[in-house]
């Protein structure tokens, strides 16, 4: 670049077309807020915003149908992945998606995730894992960590009593049906960035018809952990991430085929 | 150095101070002596000295969607950048 050559301000960075332009009920620094904007810009990338169904959870991401800018339907409790097993199958040409927190995936809809995994359903789920309900105020889910205080373990959970905290991502990456199946986290930008690229993929799964796709987001819940924003990312990365190991526990060869011509 | 920068959209934010651990060169900082209409105290670019690089950053993390960012780009290479 000389110094004479004419440089033209350009926006390098806006809000994406599948978001739409209004405040969201979350809280200040929920990483929910991440994850809606990485799967709307993958959707303005693949250009699949008229073709996209969302199915929406229980929980924090109940409203999630009215700030991404798709069709959406909201499934009971838990029931997502069965609603978007009937949505594929009736309409095999739409991009089905679920969207799902710990309470929602891996509480009261275990059975539905393992057997969409199984049946190998042609459908995305993505999986948001904050340790924690949060719609209901914070108590012990699934996925606390041992250790960890909810106003259900207020001494903190033991596993002796509460059981221990379930990986999703391993278990369903051991079933014979999913095609991709990673980990990622929300808690820097150099995470969030491997986060939308594997969101992408997982959406491109689904376009190449080659099985079930699951994304794991480590997510942030700074209310309920009772931290601030920056502290509640901390919190992600010292104690999640070791707990839950990031990585790509299931990419079928047809998947990483369709990385590689990226 | 590229140079850029940003514009908040005020309304929206909601004070999480994300963007200000986030930016490379520190030159976003919370509202002193006002908040936006729902109460809280946004983020503001401080950037007397022309800092800001237009890294989107500050964008990536924030959590509502509230940052847009501008690069000054040489005209030859705008299509680069829209791609």
């Amino acid at each position: 670049m000389t110094l004479h050559e004419d440089l033209v301000r350009t926006v390098v960075y806006q809000h994406p077309q599948a978001l739409e332009a209004i405040s969201t009920h979350y809280c200040p620094g929920c990483t929910h807020g991440i994850a809606h904007r990485l799967i709307a810009e993958v959707i303005d990338e693949l250009g699949i915003q008229e073709q996209t169904i969302l199915v929406a959870p229980v929980g924090c991401a109940v409203f999630a149908y009215d700030y991404l800018a798709v069709d959406g339907v909201e499934a009971a409790h838990g029931r997502a992945p069965a609603m978007a097993t009937g949505i594929k199958r009736s309409l095999p040409d739409r991009i089905v998606f679920t969207y799902q927190g710990d309470g929602d995936l891996a509480a009261i809809g275990t059975a539905e995730i393992i057997h969409a995994a199984a049946r190998g359903e042609h459908i995305t789920t993505i999986f948001i894992n904050n340790a924690i309900y949060g719609m209901t105020g914070g108590q012990m889910a699934p996925t606390s960590l041992p250790d960890q205080r909810t106003t259900s373990s207020p001494f903190g959970r033991n596993p002796a009593i509460a059981g221990n905290p379930i990986r999703m991502t391993e278990l369903i990456a051991a079933i014979e049906g999913s095609a991709y199946v990673v980990r990622r986290s929300l808690h820097n930008v150099r995470e969030i960035r491997k986060a939308k690229k594997a969101i992408k993929t997982a959406f491109r799964v689904q376009q190449a018809g080659l099985g079930f796709a699951m994304v794991e987001l480590l997510s942030a819940c700074p209310t309920n952990w009772g931290l601030s924003a920056p502290d509640a990312l901390k919190w992600v990365e010292e104690h999640m991430v070791p707990y839950y190991p990031l990585g790509d526990y299931k990419v079928l060869d047809a998947v990483k085929a369709l990385e590689d011509r990226e | 150095m590229a140079t850029g920068t940003i514009v908040i959209n005020e309304a929206r934010c909601k004070g999480c101070t994300l963007c200000t651990t986030a930016c490379p060169k520190g030159i976003i900082q919370m509202a002193s002596g006002h908040v936006n209409e729902k109460g809280y105290t946004p983020a503001v670019l401080v950037d007397p000295d022309n800092a800001c690089t237009g890294c989107a950053i500050c964008a990536v993390i924030c959590p509502d969607v509230c940052i847009t960012v501008y690069r000054d780009v040489p005209a030859g290479k705008l299509q680069a950048v829209m791609a």
